[in-house]
C-alpha cells in the first residue's frame, strides 16, 4: 500500500444545512481534520448515523456511509464492522438517537466491545422534531413536551457506558477543535468500542446548555483536561487540582489548606478498575470542573477480532471447508 | 427376516407416532426409525409435535411430546393425518395422543407407566383406561417396558436414571419388529452417535434388540407384521433433513456460489432458532452469526453487513418480523440485498409459538410504511427450503433488494429424505457490482437493464457514497423531496420487483380438471395428497401450488382462469386468495381456510373439496 497522506478537504462533501452556530458544524470540521491526521483512506472509512439533526452528518462526508433509521446506527454499524473488519467504522448519534430509542444498541455495542468509534453529540434536546426534552435533559427541564418541567432524571452517558462495561470514554466540547481532534484520534487508536461524548449547543431549542465550558476562557475555569499520566490540575493559572477525599474526590487550591502538588492525583486512563474514572466523568459544576479528554482507555479483546480468530481456529480444526464437504458430514445413505 | 412370523402384510404406506414425556426421547426414536426406513429406499415425511413447555411436570397432560413419521413405498407428501401405530410411553400420552390414531391402529403402551399415580395425573377416572378411551384391548401391545429395560441392563453397571432413559430404544426395537426393519442400521447409527461413549451405544443396542425380540416372542398380541417394499427407487445419495436445516444450507450454498461471506444477524425465537443454531456451527465455511440484543438489531446489523458487502440474512418468526419491519424498509429504500426468513408460527402476538400457520403472508407483503415492494418466496416442503432459500438469496443479490423467505413451523421442523444436491447444477449468482470503467460517471441510483442499482462495496476506490432512509434524487443520489423525483423513485422501486423473472406456476393433475386446488408454501404436501385421493376416487382435479408470491408467476392469471372451479386453501383467513384477487381481475375462488396451528388433515381437505366439486 502506498503511504498516501490526506487533508481535511479529502473528507469533505456538500454544504451542511444545519442552523448557523449549531455545534454540528464545529464537530464536522474536527472529524474531517481528525480523519486526515489518522490517514485512513476515505474508501476504507464508513460513517453511519441514525436519525436527528446530527445524523445528517454522513451526507457531508466523502467516505462510504449511511444515514439510517432512528436509533439503529450502532446495530447497523455492528453488522458493517463484523462483516467487513477492514473498514474503519464511525457511528454518529445524537442524545435521542443514541440513548433513547437506540439505548439498547448503545449498551450492547459497548458490552460486546465492537471496534467502533461511537460519537455521541449531546445537546440535551430533540432538535429535528423541534424542541422536546431528551434522555440527557436535566430534571425539571422545560421544553415543548414538558411545559411544567420534566419529572425524570437524565442518563449520564459515561455512567451508561461504564455500566455496559465500556472500555473507552472521552469527552470534548464541540467548539474546542483541538480537544475534539485529540479524543477522536485516541478513539481511533483504541481497539474496541470507543465512546466520545461531544458537548454541543443547540442555538434554537437549547441555547447555552453547555455555556459553562463553551468558550475557551470559561473552560479554563470550569473544565479540566485529563491526560493519562499527568497531574489533574485546572484553573486560569492551573492553580487548582483534584485530590482524593475519603471515598471521593475534591477540588483544592494548590498551596492552600496544606495541599501541595504532591497531593494532586495523577490521571490513569488505563486503570482497569473504573471507579475513579467514573467519579471524574460524573463531575459537574459549580463545585467541580467538567472532565474533558480521554477519561478511560483500557485494552480489552474486541468482538470482531474474536469472531475472526474463532473462524480461523475452527477452520483449522474442521475437515469441511465448502458446501459439498459439509453435506458429507451428515449421516447419508445410498439408494442403489 | 420375516420367517417365523405369522401374518406378513404388504402395505403401501404406514404412519407411526411415537409419544411420551418430553424427556422420554421420542424424537430420537422417531428419527432413527425414519432413517432406517429411508435407508432401504422408502419415502419418508416426519413431523415432530413439541409441547410449548420446556419440561412440564413428569407424566402431565401438557408435557407430552410426539414424533410422527409417514413411510411409503411410493412418494409420501405429508406426515399423515392419523397413525397406524401409536407408541404411548405413559398414561398422559395415551390420553392426549389417541385422537391421532386410526380406529384400527396398533397401540403400544408401557404398562409400568399406567400405575395409579400415572392414571391420576393423566386424569383417568378408573383403572380401566382402555375402556374409558374406547380402545379394543386386542389392538394393544401392553408390555411392562420399563421392567424389561431394567432387566436387560441390570448387569450394565449403569445407574437407574440412565437405564430408564433407554426405554425409547425398547419401543423402537418393538416397532422395528412390527415393520420388519433391519435393526443393524439402527445399531450403526448409535455406534456413530455415541462413538465417544461405547458403553451407552452398547446399552441402547441391547435394549433395541430386547424390544425386537419381545415383539418376535409375543407376536400373537399384534395382528400383523407390515412390510413396505419400495416401488420405484430414485438412485443417489440421500440424507434426512429438516426444513430449518435445509434453509441454512441453502443460504450457505448461495453464499459459496456468489463468492460472498454469509452473515446472519438473529435473535432466538421459536420456531426459527434452529437456523441460527445450524449456521453458528459452520465457522469453517466462514459463516458469521451474531446473536443480537433484539430482533431489531438482528435485521439492522444484517443491513450493515449487506452494505459492507456480505450475503446478509436475518432469521425470525412473525413477531420478529413486526420488529424488523423498519430495518427491512431501510433495505428497500437503500436497495441493498437482504434475506429475511420468516418461519411462521401461530399468531397474533405471541400466539402459538410451537405451532404452524400461514398467517404472516400479508405482513410480509405489506407490513411496512410507504410503498415498500419486496419479493416474497414461500418454501413448499422441508427439502424445498433449500431451493427456496437459494433462490431468495439469488434474487436479493442480483436485484439489490430485501427478499422475504417464508417457511412455517410445520415444514421447518418436519423432515424428509433429501437427495444431496450438486452446487454446480444450481444457477450462477451474479450481483450487479460496479466496474472500474464506471468510476467517473457512476451515481448511487444508476440502474442496469433490470432496474437494479449497482453494488459499490466499501473499500472500493472511486465509489464512496452515502445511502440512507431519506428519499434520494434519482440522478445524483442526494437527499431529495422533489415531488416528481419521489413519484419516479417509487415507481422505479416497484418496477424493479415486477421485472424479476420467476418460473411459471406448474399445474399437476388432470388437464381437464373440474376443480383446481390452489395453495402456497408449506401446505403443498397436504394439498397434493388431497388431490391424489380425489383423483383415485375418479374425480378430475388439478393443483397449482405457488412458491413465488411476489412477483407472481407470469402465467398466474391464465392458470386461474383456465378452470371452472378454483379453491384456494390456506392456513389463514384468506390472505393468499385476497392477494390473487388483487392481482387477477374477476377472480372469485372458493376458499378453504383453517387456522388451527396444525397441519391440514388430508381427510378434511378431501371432504371439503369434494363438496365444492359436487356443487
Amino acid at each position: 500500500m502506498e503511504n498516501k497522506t490526506y487533508e481535511a478537504k479529502d473528507f469533505k462533501k456538500g454544504q451542511p444545512r444545519w442552523c448557523p452556530g449549531c455545534g454540528d458544524h464545529f464537530f464536522l470540521a474536527s472529524l474531517q481534520k481528525a480523519m486526515a491526521e489518522i490517514g485512513i483512506a476515505p474508501q476504507d472509512t464508513a460513517v453511519i448515523s441514525g436519525i436527528g439533526c446530527s445524523s445528517r452528518l454522513p451526507h457531508y462526508m466523502a467516505t462510504y456511509g449511511m444515514n439510517t433509521i432512528h436509533g439503529r446506527a450502532a446495530a447497523i454499524a455492528t453488522g458493517c464492522k463484523v462483516a467487513n473488519p477492514k473498514l474503519t467504522v464511525w457511528q454518529v448519534s445524537g442524545d435521542g438517537d443514541g440513548l433513547a430509542i437506540g439505548g439498547n444498541h448503545f449498551i450492547h455495542a459497548n458490552r460486546r466491545n465492537i471496534d467502533l468509534n461511537m460519537i455521541l453529540l449531546n445537546n440535551r434536546i430533540y432538535g429535528l422534531t423541534k424542541g422536546q426534552y431528551s434522555p440527557t435533559s436535566p430534571r425539571g427541564f422545560v421544553s415543548k413536551s414538558s411545559p411544567y418541567g420534566t419529572v425524570e432524571d437524565p442518563f449520564r452517558p459515561a455512567e451508561l457506558c461504564f455500566g455496559a462495561r465500556g472500555h473507552f470514554f472521552a469527552r470534548a466540547v464541540a467548539t474546542d477543535a483541538a480537544g475534539t481532534v485529540e479524543i477522536l484520534k485516541a478513539a481511533q487508536a483504541h481497539k474496541g468500542a470507543s465512546v466520545c461524548e461531544i458537548l454541543q449547543n443547540c442555538v434554537i431549542f437549547n441555547d447555552g446548555t453547555h455555556a459553562s465550558v463553551y468558550k475557551p476562557d470559561d473552560r479554563k475555569k470550569n473544565a479540566i483536561y485529563l491526560k493519562h499520566g499527568e497531574k489533574m490540575v485546572f484553573g486560569e493559572n492551573n492553580e487548582k487540582g483534584l485530590v482524593q477525599d475519603g471515598f471521593g474526590i475534591k477540588v483544592v487550591t494548590i498551596g492552600q489548606d496544606g495541599y501541595t502538588m504532591d497531593d494532586i492525583l495523577v490521571h490513569d486512563a488505563h486503570c482497569e478498575d473504573n471507579t475513579l474514572q467514573l467519579k471524574l466523568a460524573l463531575m459537574e459544576g459549580p463545585d467541580f470542573p467538567i472532565a474533558l479528554g480521554v477519561i478511560r482507555d483500557v485494552e480489552a479483546p474486541t468482538y470482531n477480532d474474536a469472531v475472526e480468530a474463532q473462524i480461523e481456529e475452527v477452520s483449522s480444526m474442521k475437515k469441511y471447508h465448502n458446501f459439498e464437504e459439509l453435506l458429507m458430514t451428515n449421516d447419508t445413505w445410498e439408494v442403489k | 427376516m420375516t420367517e417365523n412370523k405369522q401374518n406378513v402384510a404388504d402395505v403401501n404406506d404406514i404412519v407411526v407416532r411415537f409419544t411420551g414425556d418430553s424427556g422420554d426421547g421420542m424424537q430420537l426414536a422417531g428419527n432413527i426409525f425414519s432413517t432406517i426406513s429411508a435407508t432401504v429406499g422408502n419415502s419418508i415425511s416426519t413431523f415432530p409435535d413439541y409441547p410449548a413447555d420446556i419440561r412440564a411436570p413428569q407424566g402431565s397432560l401438557t408435557g407430552v411430546s410426539g414424533f410422527q413419521v409417514h413411510i411409503g413405498a411410493d412418494q409420501v407428501y405429508t406426515p399423515g393425518d392419523k397413525c397406524d401405530v401409536l407408541v404411548a410411553m405413559n398414561a398422559a400420552a395415551l390420553k392426549t395422543q389417541y385422537k391421532y390414531a386410526k380406529s384400527n391402529a396398533t397401540i403400544i403402551i408401557d404398562t409400568d407407566s399406567f400405575k395409579q399415580a400415572d392414571l391420576e395425573k393423566a386424569q383417568f377416572q378408573s383403572e380401566d383406561y382402555l375402556g374409558e378411551m374406547g380402545i379394543d384391548p386386542d389392538r394393544v401391545v401392553a408390555c411392562p417396558l420399563t421392567t424389561m429395560v431394567k432387566e436387560c441392563l441390570k448387569d450394565s453397571g449403569m445407574d437407574n436414571k440412565s437405564i430408564v432413559k433407554c426405554r425409547n430404544m425398547f419401543a423402537l426395537g418393538l416397532v422395528c419388529w412390527l415393520f420388519d426393519r433391519d435393526t443393524t442400521i439402527a445399531f450403526n447409527y448409535l455406534k456413530e452417535k455415541f462413538a465417544k461413549k461405547p458403553g451407552v451405544a452398547e446399552a441402547n443396542i441391547a435394549v433395541i434388540q430386547a424390544g425386537y425380540d419381545y415383539g418376535h416372542n409375543t407376536h400373537s398380541t399384534a395382528q400383523n407384521v407390515y412390510r413396505i417394499e419400495t416401488k420405484e427407487k430414485k438412485v443417489g445419495r440421500y440424507m434426512d433433513i429438516t426444513g430449518n436445516k435445509a434453509t441454512a444450507y441453502g443460504m450457505i450454498a448461495a453464499a459459496e456460489k456468489a463468492g460472498l461471506k454469509l452473515y446472519l444477524g438473529s435473535y432466538p425465537i421459536t420456531p426459527a432458532t434452529d437456523v441460527l443454531h445450524e449456521l453458528s456451527k459452520h465457522k469453517s465455511l466462514g459463516v458469521t452469526t451474531v446473536q443480537c440484543e433484539d430482533e431489531i438489531a438482528g435485521c439492522a446489523s444484517a443491513v450493515g453487513a449487506a452494505f459492507a458487502g456480505a450475503l446478509a440474512c436475518t432469521s425470525t418468526s412473525g413477531p420478529g418480523i413486526c420488529l424488523k419491519s423498519e430495518a427491512m424498509n431501510l433495505a428497500v429504500i437503500m436497495e441493498l440485498p437482504l434475506v429475511v426468513l420468516d418461519v411462521q408460527r401461530g399468531g397474533p402476538a405471541t400466539g402459538l409459538p410451537t405451532k404452524s400457520e400461514q398467517t404472516d403472508l400479508l405482513q410480509c407483503l405489506f407490513g411496512r410504511n410507504g410503498e415498500s415492494p419486496m419479493p416474497v418466496v414461500a418454501a413448499t416442503s422441508p427439502t424445498d427450503c433449500f431451493d427456496a432459500a437459494y433462490m431468495a438469496c439469488k434474487i436479493a443479490l442480483e436485484h439489490m433488494t430485501p427478499v422475504v423467505l417464508m417457511t412455517d413451523a410445520y415444514i421447518a421442523n418436519g423432515s424428509a429424505a433429501w437427495k444431496l444436491p450438486k452446487l454446480a447444477e444450481y444457477p450462477a449468482i451474479n450481483p450487479p457490482y460496479v466496474t472500474p470503467e464506471m468510476k467517473d460517471t457512476w451515481t448511487p441510483y444508476q440502474r442496469n437493464a433490470e432496474g437494479s442499482r449497482y453494488w459499490a462495496v466499501p473499500g472500493t476506490e472511486g465509489f464512496t457514497h452515502i445511502l440512507g432512509g431519506l428519499e434520494k434524487d434519482n440522478k445524483t443520489g442526494a437527499i431529495s423531496t422533489n415531488p416528481e423525483n419521489h413519484d419516479l423513485m417509487t415507481k422505479l422501486r416497484q418496477e424493479k420487483i415486477d421485472k424479476i423473472q420467476v418460473p411459471d406456476v406448474e399445474v399437476i393433475g388432470d388437464k381437464d380438471a373440474e376443480l383446481l386446488i390452489v395453495g402456497f408454501g408449506g401446505t403443498y404436501g397436504h394439498l397434493h395428497a388431497a388431490m391424489n385421493e380425489m383423483r383415485a376416487d375418479g374425480k378430475k382435479v388439478a393443483l397449482a401450488h405457488f412458491k413465488y408470491i411476489n412477483p407472481l408467476p407470469k402465467n398466474t392469471a391464465e392458470v386461474l382462469k383456465r378452470y371452472k372451479k378454483v379453491v384456494v386453501a390456506e392456513q389463514n383467513m384468506g390472505q393468499f386468495a385476497g392477494w390473487l384477487r388483487m392481482k387477477v381481475d374477476n377472480f372469485v375462488p372458493y376458499q378453504f381456510n383453517e387456522v388451527k396451528g396444525q397441519p391440514f388433515a388430508v381427510a378434511d381437505l378431501v371432504a371439503s373439496f369434494t363438496e365444492i366439486y359436487n356443487k
